[in-house]
């Protein structure tokens, strides 16, 4: 294809327009620096891409979406095909809703594809950070990207949130009514900002209308845009891959995107498509007519939001009770406000984890060759910490069900979810600590005295001995090849002080990479082979 | 300095940027086992045998041909299941038409990864990688373009055009503030947040028929979900119908007078009967899982308990307040009224709630 | 006016559309204003019971719920007094397996019932000879013909808050819990109503009156007898079983796609 201008002269009409877009667009330039571009393959490298064709599928279900639903909260009555509302008062845009569902072909089937895909769009996205965050994939040159990424996964849940107000539901009103809530409780404005918010009081006649123009042009603008600088820098940056022989951080090894990737990439769009399709087809999402439209005294039993605020509800949930302080005229609704200062500061944990383990290990190399996790012991422990931590607060918004579903008491439910909400994520850490330094341990073991293969032999002697079948050196490689940090300690700088910060990251030093477990070194090797080829040499001497 | 994977930078240059590749913790060792390249390429069935690559060939095009069947099919279906007044064809036309282009979809993929899979070439290759940061002569030239541009427009030399740009730059976002004041209207919300509809002499009214309600119809257990009496969707409320009910909402039960242990409680109701703000004190869900036996008031959204027995007082879950109790009585005909408002506002918490 | 436009887009327009409205709604508001002029009457069983089916009952009743309940049925601290409790609440608790109940705990739950259609009668009989109480409602009371719309209203006002908007049931305090309606007779919901067993609140006759309740188990006979038009309903759960169904299923199945995409071919 490089050559297009050649083969134009041949004649044909693919040469042709090559040669024609050429002229025009440089298109032979993008392609030879493009083409051959060299893609690693691996499983846990796609979870990016079902949520960026996640997103793709929202945005062709959302415009057809868009071609039928009115954001309008004024009152009409029902008299569209779904017996149990006819002649119900609603607003228009629940009763656009469910002429969506119920009088335009196809139109359920976009609604729950719509639906389905913002699931899957968030999930995959967070997935996708899990696998970022795991394999150190996040260190330099990425720390930016890393930042990128954690404001896509936001604006992700913005999205999805300002999609499921939109109906206005009884289920999405009561969403929007504790959003109300939330907003007073806030020390100062909140008030006037639920006022400005709701355009008066709530719920009003504004909201749906002002979340539209939120969900369907801002937000996603920015994901768009994000998402373009979020892929411009894997440009950039080209795709990490996983440790293993030849692969270093000065290649790439995989294949190349024309043809192979085209077609594994491309193929892969219609794959994550047609799997929402058929859940699309086959399983309800949001029933909005069972919940009828919104009206402020009736509640649902199992009252919830989509997965990816769950968390949120349920941090609300499992705040303590009488948290709320009266200073003289004002009120600090610490119940609301606790649990956001621990959203927000998980989301700057998170946000933030690049450039703290930059700092603790000072190491300034660009990376490309991706950790395993059991090679980065603390990283992993502190992700599996972080990800029970959000994991109570999200299982927190379903303790209702957890109860009926169980037979267990609501209040003991959520009183256990308290406390896991500590006591769980150091558990996580400790754990996981310790099983990837066992997981490190066993992988020396394999590479000084190679596999196990569960055949005993007996000798003369009368001793036992397992057979161990040696690595190929591929597969040793795989298994030394990462990196030994070693704990420092404060050293003075150049004025000879030793300072506050330097103390902090000798502590975090040790915290790191205190227990560790360094990769076996070819002079261990030789030895461990020597000691085999002793022992298979000499049948008289005794393994001790 | 020099990186274990063999990624040197790009010089020792003169400005001492080389910490930037400082390895830090990491230990570097000259006894590591060596790195034996890329693993040979294992050949596959359809490399070897014709036999199989044809059979692979022709996979991939019954995906493909499955794929338009599948296309196809969801056109039919759209015009052989059409939607009428019978639910159960919405259902058909979702079920049918979403099967198909999940086949349509399904086709395109499997056979297109199929195809990449076992007919183009699966041997792995390497790529060089670059370091991020620009060669030498590239940031030199950036680092001057910058001070050619500093140096011809005078951008640090002129500082007080610079400094009234800034005052510029920080002013013009500020028309916006008052842009979007009309998002609100301008009531008060300070104000609005604390009267509801309840007056003196208000009937309750049976939510969401609008029916008063007589002392004389609770019986001992039973609840009802009460609204003032004129609220109703058509009339005088007809602009503000959600709004008032999202703040009036009531619950409205009958107890046994000894089981009540407060007395204010007792005094604001009538003979047993006391109403109470269904709206929560947290984040404003309503609560109205109201339990007969041990008088508990439950929110479905976030948990709080309140004890209705004891002024609807928390004994659990995150809220604080206890639910504003409404003062009730009967009037001239035997119908429940209100005594007033509300002596403390309804709802969640806000900033000045108790303020005057 | 824009709603209108739009509306003829995609609605097949019926003329009597608007008629059927006003209608539906005189009906509705004319409905709820003569329920409201009927205060509370005593509920006295119109049906008379033989003397024979009443001795019946009470030899079941002093085998089988005496102990808890007392000879008279005047309660013990075990169990509440049966006097006045009517014939409706003998006939829910038992024929739905409630009584007798089987184990203390938080709430009663639900078995196969223990006595057949004719002992049930006979104890519901004699507990109503010994004081007037809610008498059991006869078919045309329970039938499904009632007002749709206006149950559905009905419903999600003074029962979804429980039972959820989908009848799909809800947790209530310590280990106590609103059941299911998906699988409940129609019997029984007018029952559970009237008589207000166990933590459920009475809704008595002024509160709901009896179209009312019509209408309300018109609504959710309705949704027992229409599957989710979407597919599988997912036990109409909402969105946490929504979010288990992405995470699990959909996800699940579209890393085995990965992981195939990845693997190579032999």
């Amino acid at each position: 294809m490089s050559n297009a201008t050649n083969t134009a002269k041949k004649g044909g009409f693919l040469a042709g327009t090559a040669n024609y877009l050429d002229e025009r667009v440089g298109v032979a330039g993008i392609l030879k620096e493009f083409g051959r571009k060299i893609f690693p393959d691996h499983w846990s490298f796609m979870l990016g891409e079902v949520a960026l064709y996640s997103f793709l599928v929202l945005l062709l279900s959302g415009t057809f979406l868009t071609f039928f639903f009115q954001p309008a909260m004024t009152d009409v009555i029902y008299d569209g095909v779904y017996g149990p509302l006819k002649g119900a008062e609603m607003s228009i845009a629940y009763k656009s809703a469910l002429d969506i569902s119920f009088e335009v072909r196809g139109g359920l089937l976009m609604r729950e594809l719509h639906h389905w895909a913002a699931l899957l769009f968030v999930a995959a996205a967070g997935l996708h950070m899990m696998r970022v965050f795991f394999t150190g994939a996040f260190r330099k040159p990425r720390e930016i990207n890393w930042v990128v990424g954690f404001a896509l996964f936001v604006l992700s849940m913005a999205g999805g949130f300002t999609g499921y107000s939109l109906p206005d539901d009884l289920l999405s009103g009561n969403g929007l009514r504790i959003i109300d809530g939330m907003i007073k409780g806030l020390p100062v404005v909140g008030a006037y900002v639920s006022s400005m918010l709701f355009g008066g009081e709530f719920p009003g006649h504004q909201i749906v209308a002002r979340l539209y123009g939120l969900h369907i042009l801002l937000i996603p603008a920015f994901i768009l845009i994000f998402i373009v600088i979020h892929l411009f820098m894997v440009v950039i940056h080209k795709h990490t891959h996983y440790s293993g022989p030849g692969r270093r951080d000065d290649n790439v090894v995989g294949y190349p995107l024309m043809p192979v990737y085209v077609a594994k990439a491309g193929g892969f769009f219609f794959l994550v498509f047609g799997v929402l399709m058929l859940v699309a087809a086959t399983v309800t999402i949001n029933p909005i007519w069972l919940y009828g439209g919104y009206d402020p005294s009736p509640v649902s039993a199992g009252t919830q939001p989509d997965w990816y605020i769950g968390w949120a509800d349920g941090a609300l949930r499992l705040a303590p009770s009488h948290l709320e302080v009266t200073t003289g005229n004002y009120t600090w609704s610490w119940n609301i406000l606790l649990p956001m200062i621990v959203l927000i500061l998980l989301l700057v944990l998170v946000a933030a984890y690049p450039f703290f383990e930059a700092w603790v290990t000072g190491d300034k190399r660009e990376h490309h060759v991706l950790d395993r996790p059991r090679n980065a012991p603390t990283r992993t422990a502190i992700g599996a910490a972080g990800m029970t931590f959000y994991a109570v607060l999200w299982a927190g918004a379903s303790t209702d069900l957890i109860a009926t579903h169980f037979l267990l008491s609501l209040n003991n439910v959520l009183t256990a979810m308290q406390i896991s909400l500590i006591v769980l994520p150091i558990i996580a850490f400790f754990v996981t600590k310790r099983v990837c330094l066992s997981l490190q341990l066993k992988d020396r073991e394999t590479v000084l005295h190679g596999r196990e293969t569960g055949r005993i032999v007996r000798l003369p002697h009368g001793e036992y001995l397992e057979i161990h079948a040696p690595l190929d050196e591929h597969e040793m490689y795989k298994l030394v090849d990462f990196i030994d940090h070693r704990p420092d300690v404060a050293r003075p700088n150049s004025q000879g002080k030793i300072t506050v910060s330097a103390r902090a990251r000798a502590a975090w030093s040790r915290f790191f990479f205190e227990d560790r477990v360094t990769p076996v070194t070819a002079t261990e090797l030789a030895a461990a082979h020597h000691e085999h080829e002793a022992l298979e040499g000499s049948e008289t001497k005794a393994l001790h | 300095m020099s990186d274990k994977k063999g990624l040197v930078p790009a010089s020792h240059d003169s400005e001492g940027f080389e910490h930037d590749y400082s390895a830090g913790l990491a230990a570097i060792s000259a006894d590591k086992i060596a790195d034996p390249g890329l693993e040979p390429h294992r050949v596959r069935m359809t490399d070897k045998s014709v036999k199989h690559e044809k059979r692979a060939a022709r996979q991939v095009f019954y995906w493909f041909m499955a794929s338009i069947v599948g296309s196809v099919f969801s056109i039919v279906a759209y015009f052989a299941f059409p939607i009428s007044e019978d639910l159960g064809t919405v259902h058909n036309n979702t079920f049918f038409m979403g099967l198909g282009i999940a086949l349509g979809m399904f086709g395109i993929g499997f056979g297109a990864v199929h195809w990449a899979k076992t007919l183009m070439p699966d041997a792995e290759v390497a790529e060089p990688r670059h370091q991020t940061r620009g060669a030498e002569d590239v940031r030199a030239r950036a680092v001057e373009i910058v001070n050619l541009a500093n140096s011809e427009s005078g951008f640090s030399r002129r500082k007080l055009i610079r400094r009234s740009l800034y005052g510029a730059l920080a002013m013009f976002p500020l028309p916006a503030l008052v842009l979007f004041k009309d998002m609100t209207t301008d009531a008060d919300p300070q104000e609005t947040l604390r009267h509801t509809m309840w007056t003196a002499g208000t009937r309750l009214a049976l939510d969401p028929t609008g029916t008063p309600i007589k002392a004389a119809d609770l019986t001992i257990g039973s609840v009802f979900h009460v609204i003032p009496e004129g609220l109703m969707p058509e009339g005088a409320h007809k602009d503000d119908y959600l709004e008032q009910k999202a703040k009036a909402a009531v619950l409205l039960v009958r107890v046994d007078p000894t089981e009540i242990n407060s007395q204010k409680e007792l005094d604001w109701g009538y003979d047993g009967i006391v109403a109470y703000s269904k709206i929560c004190t947290h984040v404003g869900c309503p609560v109205a899982l109201y339990e007969q036996h041990t008088h508990h008031l439950l929110c479905p959204c976030h948990q709080s308990t309140f004890d209705l027995a004891n002024d609807c007082a928390v004994i659990f879950g995150p809220a604080t307040r206890a639910l504003p109790q409404l003062q009730i009585t009967v009037d001239a005909e035997g119908y429940l009224v209100a005594k007033g408002d509300f002596s403390e506002p309804v709802g969640p918490s806000f900033w000045e709630r108790t303020a005057k | 006016m824009a709603s209108l436009n739009r509306k003829s887009m995609f609605s097949r327009r019926r003329p009597f559309a608007a008629a059927l409205v006003i209608a539906a709604g005189l009906l509705v508001t004319g409905g709820g204003y003569a329920a409201a002029t009927t205060a509370v009457k005593a509920q006295q069983d119109p049906t008379v019971a033989s003397q024979s089916q009443i001795d019946l009952g009470h030899k079941l009743f002093l085998a089988n719920c005496a102990s808890c309940h007392g000879k008279n049925a005047e309660g013990t601290k075990n169990a509440p007094t049966l006097i006045g409790v009517g014939a409706a609440s003998v006939d829910f608790q038992v024929s739905s397996g409630r009584m007798p109940a089987q184990a203390s705990g938080p709430q009663v739950q639900v078995k196969e019932a223990v006595f057949n259609d004719k002992e049930i009668a006979a104890m519901a009989a004699y507990v109503a000879s010994l004081a007037p109480g809610p008498a059991i409602p006869t078919d045309a009371m329970v039938a499904n013909n009632g007002d749709l719309t206006r149950g559905g209203q009905l419903f999600r006002t003074n029962c979804a808050m429980c039972h959820n908007a989908a009848g799909a049931g809800g947790a209530l305090t310590q280990g106590k819990y609103a059941p299911a309606l998906t699988e409940t007779g129609a019997r029984e919901m007018y029952e559970a109503m009237l008589t207000g067993p166990q933590n459920m609140p009475v809704f008595n006759d002024a509160n709901l009156s009896p179209k009312d309740k019509k209408d309300i188990i018109t609504y959710l006979v309705y949704l027992q007898q229409h599957p989710s038009v979407g597919g599988l309903s997912l036990d109409n759960l909402g969105p946490v079983a929504e979010g288990l169904f992405v995470w699990i299923a959909v996800l699940g199945g579209i890393i085995a796609i990965t992981v195939w995409l990845g693997a190579k071919s032999n």
